[in-house]
């Protein structure tokens, strides 16, 4: 995909990155220059990168048909059939609709569980990480470098090794098994922030700054009115990582919370697999194949649609770090 | 067959905090019991007539209907009940709540190996102070051993899991097995099924740390020897020996399927023939009736293999429930234990739902559930074989102070011989050194027995 980008420089986001940069007086040119200097090149084939290709593109959707598949099948059929054939029943729909009813339809709740998250969690991770990625790079001021230091220590801490310690912390001011046990770590995005920074750096030149301060536009104005569209495909990226990391969210929601109406859809359908074990086991195969399946649509969507925000917003990042 | 050995990072570093936390409080000492401490049973009586809110943490599937009979018998009393997972994602919960100082229900299921972790680092309630131990002719020999721990009750047995064999009659028919009654005739059914069908096996083990351990208790083993924090650690003692001599050969022979059990392809292999036996707890009829409905009238029921003829038995599986130290109103759930696993009512609903198999020797020896024929099992009365399996158990089994951690490497140490077809032994060896380091590092003193 990213490929594609390099070397068809008609991405209009892309041209503006590249022309931003040079504008801003940047050394460093962004990828869009490199299919600049070979325009008429064609890429060559490559049969050794074409099968590597090929398989990498097997090895991606083979646990996606199985998904697929296996969500059509009865349990019955989950136990007697082939893995990658369909059974003898096409369940499909008697699937999706126990999936929603099983339980008092505990499913929908988790799924409402999890946009919570997302949308605040998320969400405010985004406008957090823009408006301290945006300050710390447009504007001077003491102990920048020591943030720098924190934010990218930060970005080295594993979420997980972070997540008893915050367990801890939670439990003594009595935010355990509440939204905002997930809500409130999901806010900090480290990596979020970076991206921005560097990001701003070059998408919004200094000068337009300037010149806005001039006209007399307060900052907050400047911001609003200028910046927020420079740095449009920064924040998209930002939010699609953040968006990513809170959907499939599971460790932290796992042990912050022991209440199962506050459960996210990772940890539920996490129970629902644990019911096939031990005494009394009820398992329930095929409504976690097609509880997985539904929880992966709104992620797929949500690519499709901030798509090509994402490639431009990725090549940026990418050439600044 | 008890507890799933895949082993997933996450739920490693997760038992490993918790256990961490087990001795860090073991070691601060006997703190002082919670806020709603001490009582006898008019207490209990008079706490229930009162009423009030309790929590309830489970995941057995009769929990409800049981909670439910409950409220209607004591209609002041409310429980919350809550499943926070399946076992030891329950024990990480529970865990850090205990370390946390709060966020405990006030009664919790726990599994019988589970059981000296929680009650080591001192967050159960002693229901000697109810008069309980009052209760102990109630309960048949094995689950109760299993609550009384280092002169403490700490839970009421909920299920049990003597052990037995289940067998696919339909495929022992076919190819002309007779039904093994000793652990060498079961290698030889072994070598029999698998030659005469080379995708058939006696069973499926892959490395499970429940299922090995309930083989070295019916073997005579003791390998954990628990004393206060003093633990000798012995897995080459002369039970262990004795287990490991007859399943190496069918290790080393390549004689077990490796399918992982509660996988949709173990219960596959239940249903179609490819297991043909299984040595678990008598806890599995209700298992196999609604979960692997394909092979109804093919299963039957026999007494578990012995050594020399000469009947013994283990526990596999089980649950206990317990009051926590942290519960505001201990007399209140004690009070609700009490009735969730030593009243006819409850018992009754928690068996017909096919939850597993009782614990109360009324329960058990009662005529309606002795007489019980299933047609899942072909009209056999399978109840009379697993009660009489109940009265072979052996006493005096320990588990570790930190069995829940030890199970979680068991894949990487002793499933390691598994899965290279070598003898058990080196493993085992392996397990316990693992298991001597680590506790040692946890504050416990821990030495190699002989």
């Amino acid at each position: 995909m990213t490929s594609a980008t390099t070397t068809t420089p008609t991405d209009a986001s892309t041209r503006r990155t590249d022309a931003s940069a040079r504008r801003a007086g940047g050394i460093r040119r962004p990828m869009g220059a490199v299919g600049r200097r070979r325009p008429a090149a064609r890429p060559r084939r490559n049969i050794v990168l074409t099968i590597v290709m090929a398989l990498f593109v097997v090895y991606s959707f083979v646990p996606l048909a199985w998904l697929l598949i296996n969500a059509t099948k009865t349990q019955g059929d989950l136990f007697s059939t082939f893995g990658l054939g369909f059974g003898h029943h096409f369940a499909l729909f008697q699937n999706i609709a126990e999936t929603f009813t099983y339980k008092d339809g505990i499913f929908l709740h988790w799924f409402g569980n999890t946009l919570l998250y997302v949308v605040v969690g998320a969400g405010g991770a985004t406008l957090l990480a823009t408006l301290a990625g945006y300050g710390l790079a447009k504007f001077a001021f003491r102990g920048r470098r020591a943030v720098f230091a924190v934010v990218l220590g930060a970005i080295a801490v594993p979420g997980t090794a972070l997540a008893v310690p915050t367990f801890l912390l939670f439990s003594q001011i009595g935010l355990t098994n509440t939204p905002w046990a997930i809500i409130l770590p999901s806010l900090i995005s480290p990596f979020g922030l970076y991206l921005v920074w560097t990001f701003a750096i070059d998408a919004v030149p200094t000068e337009v700054l300037e010149a806005a301060r001039m006209d007399g536009a307060s900052e907050l104005r400047t911001f609003f009115t200028i910046s927020l569209k420079l740095l449009a495909p920064g924040i998209v990226t930002v939010l699609l990582f953040a968006i990513v990391a809170t959907w499939n969210n599971y460790f932290l929601p796992l042990i912050m919370l022991s209440d199962p109406t506050w459960y996210p859809l990772t940890v539920g359908l996490s129970q629902w697999s644990a019911q096939a074990t031990g005494v009394g086991a009820q398992p329930i195969f095929n409504l976690v194949i097609t509880g997985s399946l539904l929880t992966i649509v709104p992620i797929v969507v949500a690519f499709l649609f901030l798509q090509r925000y994402w490639q431009s917003g990725l090549a940026a990042g990418s050439v600044k770090s | 067959m008890k507890h799933s050995t895949r082993s997933s990072a996450l739920r490693r570093l997760a038992s490993v905090a918790a256990a961490g936390a087990v001795v860090a409080a073991a070691l601060v000492g006997c703190s002082s019991s919670g806020n709603g401490a001490g009582g006898s049973s008019t207490d209990v009586n008079a706490a229930l007539k009162e009423g009030g809110t309790i929590t309830y943490w489970t995941w057995t599937p009769a929990a409800k209907a049981q909670v439910a009979a409950f409220e209607k018998a004591y209609p002041k009393v409310h429980v919350k009940l809550v499943n926070a997972g399946t076992n030891t994602t329950e024990y990480t919960k529970l865990q850090n709540a205990v370390k946390a100082g709060k966020g405990a229900p006030d009664v919790a299921q726990v599994e019988y190996y589970a059981l000296p972790q929680f009650a080591l680092s001192d967050s159960l309630v002693d229901l000697k102070q109810f008069g309980f131990d009052k209760l102990k002719k109630d309960f048949s020999v094995g689950p109760w051993g299993n609550v009384n721990v280092q002169g403490k009750l700490v839970g009421l047995p909920q299920d049990s899991g003597p052990m037995a064999m289940f067998y696919n009659k339909t495929v022992f028919d076919k190819y002309g097995i007779s039904v093994p009654t000793t652990w060498a005739e079961y290698v030889d059914a072994a070598k029999k099924l698998h030659t005469a069908d080379p995708n058939a096996y006696i069973t499926s083990d892959s490395g499970d740390p429940g299922f090995a351990t309930s083989m070295i208790w019916q073997a005579g083993g003791h390998p954990f020897k628990v004393d206060g924090t003093k633990v000798t650690i012995n897995l080459q003692d002369s039970g262990t020996k004795k287990f490991t001599s007859v399943w190496n050969e069918l290790v080393e022979n390549k004689l077990l399927s490796q399918t992982p059990g509660w996988t949709d392809d173990w219960y596959k292999g239940l249903g179609n023939g490819d297991i043909a036996t299984l040595i678990t707890g008598a806890w599995m009829p209700g298992v196999l009736e609604s979960s692997v409905p394909q092979a109804s009238g093919q299963w039957a029921v026999a007494p578990i293999p012995t050594y020399d003829g000469k009947a013994v038995n283990a526990e596999n599986g089980g649950s206990s429930e317990v009051v926590m130290k942290q519960s505001k109103n201990q007399a209140l759930a004690a009070g609700f234990l009490k009735w969730l696993n030593d009243s006819k009512q409850s018992v009754d609903i928690f068996v017909k739902s096919g939850g597993g198999f009782p614990s109360t020797v009324a329960d058990q020896n009662s005529d309606s559930f002795l007489n019980q024929a299933p047609a899942y099992f072909a009209g056999q009365k399978i109840n009379k074989v697993l009660v009489d399996g109940a009265k072979n158990v052996l006493p005096g089994w320990q588990y570790l102070p930190y069995e829940v951690y030890a199970n979680s490497i068991f894949a990487d140490t002793v499933g390691q011989s598994y899965s290279s077809a070598t003898s058990l032994d080196s493993g085992l060896e392996n397990w316990q050194k693992q298991l001597i380091s680590y506790g040692n590092q946890q504050g416990f003193t821990v030495k190699a027995g002989s």
